[in-house]
């Protein structure tokens, strides 16, 4: 591997923070949260690339929690989706690169960016794999705010009615929500507890820590006929000191001090893992 | 009163359930998703003959319609059955995002629609599907009239690249002309008279098929009757060609007078600088009367001698 996955989150950190400081919008702290499961996904699990968007076979994704967009475009730029340069519109007057998935996006597979939508699609993409037998499996990134839409319950018992083993829903599980701690709001607790009951597999897993999302992510399915849910317990402005489980940071965009702060302690964590 | 020319069909939703069964047959990537409706939607022959091409959901509208836009994304041509009034109301955020906005070609398919539920109450009924889905882009909204309509709907649904909302209501329906060729989008002329225009959507083309006979039996009014099948897009050609001969134009549907047909066309004839005596008949804005499907239209007037008698109105006023 030419560059190391944990490298990689790094530097895609620090294109996050770049063009939500230049858009003056985005979701700061989710993107952060989540960018470690996107980075071992598209770098290391998943068979999708710009060569092989349109083949039938591809794996999908589906960014259900659609509002940390930025962390999806980054990704998707450094898979050769798009030049880079395009995300300078983010935000823009006429540009794709709106604060939600588009499929004027090259690479992105559904509109999303209402909540509790990715489920039901990759459940319908499962059920295609399956009726099809075709291998592709088919990943969904779920928050844990977002588990209070009632429609993802409907999905998960649609998912282990099917027995979709090609199913992984990700739940970004950074227990923050944009007005409180998701506890506070609207408990999702025990949420491994609630998806067993429902008939999935449930694993957990420190979802910045890479190299363990790659081993758990590489052993899928855990069993056959199940649907799989990958518990990543993560901390929402994860890289940042001052982001770091910090509410205002849900949407929060720095200031010129702040973004700098920023990038210098991104530039430290990087020159940590050289 | 029945014209002893027009001869009895079956329900639209038999015809839709026929003709899918038809188009299964040959085409593998054809799937039904049903939410616990298979028997409501008719579909019972069709999950037997073709277990495989049918997906069930439950009662999970959202779901359904979510699984039915990921299944499209797939390639499949997805026909996602479920009431009406649940399809068009639960999951309308679904309809709006996963199958319009992401261009999943679904076809949805409101069933037992308007009034059908008689009784059943206004849980049941779907008078506003019209109005919410027309103010959603990309999405094509078509009450067939008939046997007739239903199957060339659904054929010619079953090979579109963008999604379609059908809407099917459960009784018997008359056999009417297949002369005038269907086309989405394209109103259908089944009768031409000078004197007024009756513009109808779905299924009450047939009363005011009957009521423009009366019209010329009893008082030798000419009436046009059009079936405007589709109500978004809606057919602005024909609609220009009645209002420039300067009739007086009726409009009549199953649906809430709110944002339905009549207030689609009188938008656009306002809009386009007509000022026929124009009228809308449809469901007015209050608790709808209970009783049957037929009881509920005879209480509005949504009938022969209703429709018969607005039209001998505006021509009055008109005069």
């Amino acid at each position: 591997m030419e560059k190391s996955l944990a490298k990689k989150s790094v530097e895609y950190r620090q294109r996050i923070l770049k063009y939500i400081y230049q858009a003056k919008a985005g979701h700061t702290g989710g993107s952060l949260s989540c960018v470690d499961i996107l980075n071992v996904l598209y770098n290391s699990v998943m068979n999708v690339s710009p060569s092989n968007f349109n083949s039938p076979d591809r794996d999908r994704y589906v960014q259900s929690k659609g509002h940390c967009v930025e962390a999806l475009f980054v990704v998707l730029a450094d898979q050769g989706f798009f030049p880079e340069s395009e995300l300078e519109t983010l935000g823009r007057y006429r540009s794709h690169f709106i604060g939600h998935p588009t499929r004027k996006v090259p690479g992105v597979e559904q509109n999303t960016g209402a909540l509790g939508h990715g489920l039901s699609l990759s459940v319908g993409m499962a059920i295609a794999a399956k009726l099809d037998q075709k291998d592709y499996k088919v990943f969904t990134l779920l928050g844990d705010g977002e588990l209070a839409e009632g429609s993802n319950w409907e999905a998960a018992l649609t998912a282990a009615h099917y027995e979709l083993d090609n199913l992984c829903a990700v739940l970004d599980y950074n227990r923050m929500q944009i007005s409180a701690p998701t506890r506070e709001v609207c408990n999702t607790d025990p949420v491994a507890d609630k998806f067993r009951s429902f008939g999935w597999d449930v694993m957990e897993v420190d979802g910045h820590d890479v190299e363990e999302l790659e081993r758990i992510f590489k052993q899928l399915p855990l069993s056959s006929g199940k649907p799989c849910l990958v518990i990543a317990h993560t901390i929402k402005g994860k890289g940042i000191s001052y982001m770091e489980n910090v509410l205002k940071w849900h949407h929060g965009v720095p200031n010129e001090e702040e973004y700098e702060q920023a990038q210098k302690e991104l530039e430290e964590s990087l020159l940590a893992l050289d | 009163m029945m014209n002893k020319e027009i001869k009895m069909g079956k329900a639209n939703l038999e015809t839709f359930s026929e003709t899918l069964q038809g188009i299964a047959e040959e085409n593998k990537s054809l799937l039904v998703v049903t939410s616990d409706s298979r028997g409501s939607g008719k579909l019972v022959p069709f999950a037997q003959r073709f277990p495989k091409q049918l997906v069930e959901v439950g009662i999970a509208e959202q779901n359904l319609v979510g699984i039915s836009a990921g299944l499209a994304s797939t390639g499949k041509q997805v026909f996602a059955v479920s009431p009406a009034c649940f399809l068009t109301a639960r999951s309308l955020e679904q309809i709006k995002n996963d199958v319009a906005y992401s261009d999943n070609p679904v076809t949805l398919v409101g069933i037992s629609a308007g009034v059908s539920y008689g009784a059943l109450g206004s849980t049941h009924h779907s008078l506003h599907d019209y109005a919410a889905l027309r103010a959603i882009h990309n999405l094509v909204v078509c009450a067939p009239a008939d046997n007739f309509e239903t199957k060339e709907a659904v054929r010619q649904a079953a090979e579109a690249t963008h999604p379609i909302y059908l809407r099917f209501g459960k009784r018997p329906m008359p056999v009417l002309s297949e002369e005038v060729p269907f086309v989405f989008g394209k109103g259908r002329v089944l009768r031409e008279g000078k004197d007024i225009a009756i513009v109808t959507t779905g299924e009450l083309l047939h009363p005011a098929l009957e009521a423009a006979a009366r019209l010329k039996e009893s008082q030798g009014i000419a009436a046009t009757v059009v079936s405007m099948h589709t109500v978004k897009p809606l057919d602005t050609d024909l609609l220009t060609k009645l209002a420039a001969t300067g009739m007086p134009i009726l409009t009549v549907e199953e649906h809430s007078v709110y944002g339905g047909l009549g207030e689609a066309c009188a938008s656009f004839l306002l809009q386009a600088g007509f000022s026929n005596r124009f009228q809308i008949m449809a469901i007015p804005d209050e608790y709808t009367v209970t009783g049957a499907q037929q009881e509920i239209f005879d209480h509005y007037g949504l009938n022969e001698e209703g429709i018969t008698a607005v039209a001998e109105q505006l021509l009055e006023i008109a005069k």
